[in-house]
């Protein structure tokens, strides 16, 4: 690599501490009773998510990832989170359903785990023998304007029929007081 | 496995995208309010990216494709997140309530 002094091992550490915030953060997002916490967990767990973007180089979709989900995603459940009452109500009834509910629970997750990850681990992925591009911004830009210009353009209709459509869900039924 | 070159490895970035998609999938199914799922949900389209983004960067042929990929699901993601806010508020506003066992109203 580069001739700094332990340029690999401070690479592994970064690349393990953004495995380490992504893991935790989900954790976090799925596991706490406070709803709030749990949107704290989602913010970790992009921030750390960018991480594995950069490493895969790809430092343009870390930043898009810290701008979209850290920074208006996130901040919108916030605010979702301000206008409701959202805290998961406590264990009132049926105690035992509740905990078989959550084996359940964690049994769905373990076998989607281990199966996904068998599917992923055991493909027959091949390594192309030429790229295409060096999938730099430039590139981006480029087959954003003409390969996928179409879907480029669709996809502002669509944020722009969802922000008219949150408006009017949102707004019907608002009385003044 | 050295841990220094664990960043060029394929395997490494696929169980990450496993867990994620499984604490997703987990929390879907525990959470009881309707912003604890749609954050669970937020976890499975992370998830459903970084599988994408690993797939681009070592077996792609055109490293372009699964980077505008990822920017559309982001795209669709904020705007499912802006919709599924306002229906969650205008839920909260009729039923002052947005736990999923109090909107029960067609489950005669």
């Amino acid at each position: 690599m580069s001739n700094f002094p332990f340029a690999d091992y401070i690479t592994g550490a970064i690349f393990c501490l953004a495995v380490g915030t992504t893991l935790g953060g989900a954790l976090i997002a799925a596991l706490s009773t406070r709803i709030i916490r749990g949107v704290c967990g989602l913010m970790i767990c992009c921030i750390g998510l960018a991480g594995l973007y950069w490493f895969l180089h790809s430092p343009f979709l870390a930043l898009m990832e810290i701008l979209i989900y850290v920074g208006a995603v996130c901040v919108t459940i916030v605010f979702g989170v301000m206008l409701s009452e959202t805290d998961e109500p406590a264990q009132e009834k049926q105690r035992s359903f509740a905990a078989l509910w959550g084996l359940g629970a964690v049994l769905v997750g373990l076998g989607v785990f281990f199966a996904v990850s068998r599917l992923s681990l055991g493909g027959p992925w091949k390594v192309p023998a030429a790229f295409a591009n060096d999938g730099s911004v430039q590139a981006i830009g480029l087959a954003l304007l003409t390969t996928y210009s179409l879907a480029f353009e669709l996809i502002s209709l669509v944020l722009l029929v969802a922000i008219l459509g949150a408006l009017v869900i949102a707004r019907s039924g608002r009385t003044k007081e | 496995m050295n841990f220094t070159h664990l960043s060029d490895r394929p395997e490494a970035y696929f169980l990450v995208a496993a867990f994620l998609l499984a604490v997703g999938i987990y929390g879907l199914i525990r959470r009881r309010t309707l912003i604890g799922m749609l954050i669970a949900g937020e976890l499975i389209f992370g998830a459903a990216s970084l599988n994408i983004m690993t797939v681009n960067r070592f077996f792609s042929p055109d490293p372009a494709v699964g980077q505008i990929f990822v920017l559309f699901i982001m795209g669709l993601a904020a705007a499912e997140v802006a919709i599924a806010l306002s229906i969650i508020i205008a839920v909260y506003r009729n039923y002052r309530s947005i736990h999923s066992t109090d909107i029960s109203e067609l489950n005669s």
